[in-house]
């Protein structure tokens, strides 16, 4: 028997309108304790309304949303306790040292300064970034600033995890290196929600995916089975000079269906990114 | 009040890598004052029984001190909507009321500065101003109220853009209608009445009173204070609502 977890991110019928635009439209979700969720959809879905929301910074248009089981709204210091957050864009604070950058998050989480100086050594060194620690943040690179900010989020242990496509503009090498930080706090039990345009991403982080387009959730599964219900294997053949994917169950079908083709095609495992091409006829990245 | 002290310390590290600048800077558009009304008009001109140049100087005060706590606003608006920076302190569990007690306080210590720079280039005119807790209590209070009407700005207005004329709308406007370059009494009526709404106005004259050791006109004070509270639950408003 699975012990009952009460979920630690909620949102029930969320909804945020911009004008005549629908940002995120009836959202429910629930992640539980200790999951990676992945909320994957096309620039413009609604991710990082999702995010800002869940973090306070938007109010929605209608429905509720909860974190560590507080509405956000009605009492959002006790939702903001226990969060991380890595915004999409970049916000460290120039004017300030990394070192200060730090200090001054410990200082607003309202750490104790013998536990912070700690941490922020801990996690300079984690984000390999210990050598520049007292040059001013103006003066770092794109990708520096992008560790900086996940080093933050994650100065003052929060339970609950908000990244909001954390790895965009970092090297390959760079974007191991934060999943790999990612996947360890986990172990260490905090929840992330994490927002991707990367397939891999998903592919490799997280425990469940929600998949949206136009602001609707429109698939919420673990990748295994969001793999099964697309089916396997695709068949990819070019048609007209585009190419088109055909999804079979087993290799033996696809076989067969290749077989039975008058041109050439080739047979792959399927990926999130077919499940996604399937779901909305469109790709990640448009 | 974690999150105050953390805001707070933010601006002071800051302000202490430029202090040099910062008080350069201060000292600039007052000593340009100094310079066209005191040498400029020389010290022969009598304004309501005293020379030109001491009556100038607590209005200097008052004006200087709210210009430069006044200019947190714009700064606040630049980490809202160009750095990003001001999410920041909104995603810490902490509350509004104590971001924006961090950001009044670091506006207050702007004015103070400012306040106590032309302290100093008085002295260098030759002008004595009285010291006394009256003076300090109203520059605290003139820069408490405009701290908080700068929060008060900087969410309302949605862009650089807007705040810069916010300051051209109000902040200078007031800089020259509030009694601080001539006395309100050589106004008209109507505009010695409209005079009255604008609370540097009080500011001034508790400035200027306290400054000359006179008595500090008790209405204008309790002005200052309603204001100041008034501006200080706005802006605790202001921040619960600011979200985009
Ligand atoms: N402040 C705003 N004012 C008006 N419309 C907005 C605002 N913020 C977001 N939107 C609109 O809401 C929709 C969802 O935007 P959102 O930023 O959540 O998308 P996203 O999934 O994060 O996209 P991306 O992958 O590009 O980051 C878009 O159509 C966007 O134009
Ligand atoms: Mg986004």
């Amino acid at each position: 028997m699975t012990p009952i977890v009460k979920p630690l991110i909620k949102t029930e019928a969320l909804t945020k309108t911009y004008g005549s635009i629908i940002a995120v439209d009836n959202l429910d979700l629930e992640i539980t304790e200790g999951e990676i969720f992945g909320f994957l959809g096309p620039n413009g879905a609604g991710k990082t309304t999702t995010c800002r929301i869940l973090t306070t910074l938007t109010k929605p248009s209608s429905g509720h949303a909860f974190v560590s089981g507080f509405n956000v709204v009605e009492e959002p210091v006790k939702a903001k306790s226990g969060i991380g957050v890595v915004p999409q864009y970049l916000n460290v604070d120039g004017e300030l040292s990394a070192y200060e950058n730090l200090k001054l998050h410990g200082m607003l989480h309202g750490m104790e300064w013998g536990k912070m100086k700690m941490h922020i050594e801990k996690m300079l060194e984690f984000v390999q970034l210990s050598d520049r620690a007292s040059s001013l943040v103006k003066t770092f690179s794109e990708g520096m600033k992008k560790r900086l900010m996940v080093a933050r989020a994650l100065l003052h242990e929060p339970k609950v995890l908000f990244l909001d496509e954390p790895t965009v503009g970092l090297d390959p090498q760079t974007r191991r290196n934060i999943w790999g930080i990612i996947r360890r706090i986990n172990q260490e039990r905090a929840t992330i929600f994490l927002t991707t345009h990367y397939i891999e991403e998903a592919e490799v982080l997280c425990h469940r995916v929600g998949i949206i387009d136009y602001g609707r959730l429109i698939a919420l599964d673990i990748p295994e089975q969001l793999l099964k219900r697309t089916g396997r294997f695709v068949v990819e053949m070019l048609d007209d000079d585009r190419s088109k994917a055909r999804f079979f169950k087993n290799r033996e079908d696809a076989g067969r269906f290749v077989a039975s083709l008058d041109r050439d095609a080739i047979i792959r495992k399927s990926n999130l990114e077919d499940v996604f091409i399937k779901l909305t006829g469109r790709k990640v990245i448009d | 009040m974690v999150g105050t002290y953390a805001i707070f310390w933010r601006e002071m590290v800051i302000l202490r890598r430029r202090l040099i600048r910062v008080m350069a800077s201060y000292a600039i558009s007052p000593l340009l004052f100094l310079i066209a009304f005191g040498w400029g008009m020389g010290r022969s001109l009598q304004v309501e029984g005293m020379d030109y140049l001491t009556f100038m100087i607590p209005g200097l005060i008052a004006l200087s001190s709210m210009s430069q706590t006044f200019s947190i606003a714009m700064d606040i608006n630049i980490s809202r909507f160009y750095w990003m920076t001001f999410e920041e302190f909104q995603t810490a569990p902490i509350s509004s009321s104590s971001i924006v007690l961090g950001e009044v306080l670091s506006g207050m210590v702007r004015g103070m500065l400012a306040s106590f720079i032309i302290f100093i280039l008085a002295a260098a005119f030759g002008i004595r101003l009285n010291v006394n807790w009256a003076l300090l209590l109203s520059v605290i209070f003139n820069t408490f109220m405009f701290a908080s009407a700068a929060v008060i700005t900087s969410m309302i207005v949605k862009s650089h853009a807007d705040q810069a004329s916010f300051n051209g709308f109000f902040i200078v406007p007031m800089s020259f209608l509030c009694g601080t370059f001539f006395p309100l009494s050589r106004f008209p009526e109507w505009a010695y009445l409209i005079a009255q709404v604008f609370p540097l106005t009080h500011a001034s004259s508790c400035i200027r009173a306290a400054a000359l050791g006179m008595d500090i006109p008790l209405i204008s004070f309790l002005v200052m204070i309603i204001y100041s509270i008034l501006f200080f639950l706005g802006a605790i408003t202001c921040v619960k609502k600011a979200s985009l």
